[in-house]
């Protein structure tokens, strides 16, 4: 193995046991006390032979990786994608020595230090400044390293004020602000990170994918789980495909997205938007159902560029619930974030009965380029709590317009959006200090901008 | 965005000592005692924490960690050496014999429960991070040495009161303290490992803790154990810790029933094999149990 390699994977696999319960729909007491019985008999078999129990009626191996091989080079920093219950935090858990493997082997060469949640170990009672020093111990920082970064951390994360306050009396958004700051700390040479970056406000979020490129750019390996596949574009050159366990396909990083976007736009085709569901959501609340733009199907959509657009939302109230927001993104093909749209911005909080409800956004014209676009959509109680659903990445509409022709005079120009009533014209002005010209807007501040 | 830009590689990260760790089914053993020990710094937070938040949002704090042990003693005084009339040792004043059993008892008691649930507490960290588990209820029990210093220091009170005055024995107290502390370790750690995959034993630790209490010389003197049973008495290690903290802090006039401790010191040796060689085949298991 060459020294330039950072983590090298053979054949890893890991199965686990999982029990089912083979319950008859109306079961009746004595059926019940049989069951119990019986389970409590197998317990104690288990106990005595020592092994796992588990609950349910049937035992099953179920392997969640399966045969998986790669190699990280050192200092590249690689994606890891898959649908939910693909193998993805397994892959992490044995990497970051969590869980041992059941077959195969990993070779690590450097420190690691690996992130699948953040503020691991954080204690509520402990104030911000006794956390800090907890939270970087367990993610393996020395307590000289803490000090040294300390002010650093501090200012990071914008909880100054409260630095001696008990954590439990932080907002969520400051907590995870906090706790992301030591994290964004580490110094290793190798970083595990699993979907950290789903929680915390977008600013907050912007900046951590900000502090997480600098890390990368440092040449320090990183392996990045995400649902947030822009980030994962983003962030990542080269991108792990897992599926049901197994590696199904790495290369470039925007390669290796649009084939997981393709194969889920079939699955999507059968009605099922629960592959684009973030895992990382406050569930039991409200589900969003289906999403439509213009009444067409997902990603069906064609839009002029005059057009106003109608995007339904089909939400699912499980509960009677006030003061929720809905919240769609608005993405390019390359997974940039073009525009976001807030029920807020129109002073709109819906409160809801338990049941099926439908909410439209209409905006436009949209003054987009032509294209494909996609929507991130959320549903989330108001403050900065964790959102109920959102759906990441879902296909949109297609941009179009009889005007392309001029944008087709220069097709790959940077931007999404498209001011298209700009107008152009010559003032040079006689002298520098002529009346009439701005001396304020100096050439420095027009291009700094 | 920055995408254009050119991406300096910083020369000084990564390139000296690498270390290298290979994974494999059944290969945790390896490097286990030296990350034990690269571990220590979050041993230590780890025991500090447990310190900082034991009396965080009680009334009265730290003064629990008084009343407790002196109401047990004002209570066995009574029932023990007023009402049921059992001698002391020696001529030590009845409570203050108590409270010097008492003073190990509870440290043990309050390190082997707090230890034994410490891996389902921590149950975020053991899904979440890597390090030696074997730190978590190390660092719990170690957390539970306050509440045995605030003791010490309540003994020092009582003996005063008492104008009882002890001798160079004294100096002895600290091995009988790591005594009590592997005591407690070695059942703490099979249990806690066993905690992990069966939940029973959260039943079965007051159980003990309790039934304990009766069966180690805390209440009475261990001179009031009939001859013949003193050597079955002192298969509980306890009784030997508790014997080795009278004889240190009440002076000659408690005797050592020296078989017994010898007993005493096999047994905690034998559990702590047990205890470890049990915590260590369970280990990698625990994230998945958990």
């Amino acid at each position: 193995m060459s020294a330039e390699i950072a983590i090298s994977v053979e054949g890893l696999s890991k199965s686990y046991l999982i029990g089912h319960e083979a319950r008859a729909a109306h079961e009746t007491f004595r059926e019940m006390l049989v069951r119990g019985v019986r389970g409590f008999g197998r317990s104690l078999v288990d106990v005595a032979r020592g092994r796992q129990i588990v609950q349910g009626d049937t035992v099953e191996e179920f392997w969640a990786l399966q045969d998986v091989s790669f190699e990280v080079a050192r200092g590249e920093v690689i994606g890891v994608i898959g649908l939910n219950g693909a193998g993805k935090s397994t892959l992490l858990k044995v990497l970051s020595r969590i869980t041992e493997p059941s077959r195969g082997r990993a070779v690590i060469r450097g420190r690691v230090a690996s992130l699948l949640e953040v503020g691991t170990g954080f204690h509520p009672e402990l104030t911000g400044r006794e956390n800090i020093y907890l939270n970087g111990a367990i993610l393996g920082m020395t307590r000289a390293e803490i000090t040294a970064k300390f002010d650093e951390i501090v200012a990071f994360s914008e909880v100054e004020q409260f630095l001696d306050t008990p954590v439990k009396r932080y907002s969520s958004g400051m907590y995870v602000r906090l706790a992301f700051a030591v994290a964004a700390h580490l110094e290793p040479e190798i970083l595990i990170v699993d979907e950290v970056l789903a929680v915390g406000d977008v600013a907050f979020q912007r900046k951590c994918l900000g502090k997480m490129q600098d890390v990368a750019q440092h040449g320090r390996t990183v392996l990045f789980v995400s649902h947030n596949l822009p980030a994962v574009v983003d962030l990542t050159t080269r991108c792990l495909l897992l599926e049901k366990g197994r590696l199904t396909m790495t290369g470039e990083s925007r390669e290796v997205v649009s084939h997981f976007l393709a194969a889920s736009n079939e699955s999507l085709a059968g009605g099922d938007i629960s592959a684009y569901r973030r895992p990382h959501r406050d569930e039991g609340w409200v589900d969003i159902q289906r999403v439509s733009v213009c009444g067409a199907p997902l990603g069906a959509a064609v839009v002029q560029p005059g057009d106003t657009i109608a995007i339904d939302i089909e939400l699912r109230a499980h509960k009677a619930v006030d003061e929720g927001i809905v919240v769609v993104n608005l993405l390019n093909d390359n997974m940039e974030v073009v525009a976001t749209l807030m029920s807020t911005d129109d002073d709109r909080v819906f409160s809801m009965a338990p049941g099926l409800h439908t909410i439209r956004c209409e905006v436009g014209p949209l003054p987009l380029a032509p294209g494909e676009y996609l929507l991130n959509v959320g549903a989330s109680p108001s403050g900065l709590r964790l959102s109920w659903d959102v759906l990441n990445a879902l296909p949109g509409f297609r941009m179009t317009g009889e005007e392309t022709a001029a944008w087709l005079k220069w097709p790959h120009r940077p931007g999404s959006v498209w001011l298209r009533d700009a107008s152009w014209s010559e003032r040079t002005p006689r002298s520098p200090r002529a009346p009439g010209a701005h001396p304020e807007y100096s050439v420095g501040k027009l291009g700094g901008q | 965005m920055t995408d254009a830009l050119p991406v300096p590689t910083n020369p000084t990260v990564a390139r000296p000592v690498l270390h290298e760790v290979v994974l494999e089914a059944g290969r945790a053993d390896r490097h286990y005692w030296t990350d034990l020990w690269r571990y220590r710094e979050l041993f230590q937070v780890l025991a500090w924490r447990d310190v900082a938040i034991r009396y965080k949002q009680t009334a009265i704090g730290v003064a629990w960690a008084v009343i407790r042990p002196l109401l047990a003693t004002v209570i066995f005084s009574l029932l023990m050496g007023r009402v049921a009339k059992l001698p002391s040792d020696g001529n030590a004043p009845y409570p203050l014999m108590v409270f010097a059993g008492m003073l190990p008892w509870t440290f043990f008691a309050q390190a082997l429960s707090d230890a034994s649930g410490s891996l389902v507490t921590n149950t975020n960290l053991i899904s979440k991070v890597y390090f030696p588990r074997l730190i978590v209820p190390a660092a719990t029990i170690v957390a539970a040495t306050v509440d045995f210093a605030i003791g010490l220091v309540i003994l020092a009170g009582m003996m005063l009161w008492f104008r009882f005055v002890p001798d160079w024995r004294i100096v002895f107290l600290p091995l009988f303290g790591l005594m009590a502390f592997l005591a407690a370790l070695g059942p703490s750690l099979w249990i806690t490992s066993v905690n992990v995959r069966y939940r029973d034993f959260r039943y079965v630790i007051p159980f003990i803790v309790q039934f304990g209490l009766y069966v180690s010389p805390v209440a009475y003197s261990s001179s009031v154990v009939p001859a013949r049973w003193r050597l079955l008495y002192s298969l509980n290690p306890m009784a030997g810790v508790i014997d080795g903290f009278r004889w240190c802090l009440l002076g000659g006039r408690a005797a050592i029933y020296w078989p017994g401790f010898g007993l005493a010191l096999v047994v905690i040796a034998l559990s702590l094999w047990l205890g470890v060689t049990q915590f260590r085949r369970l280990e990698k298991t625990f994230a998945d149990l958990i």
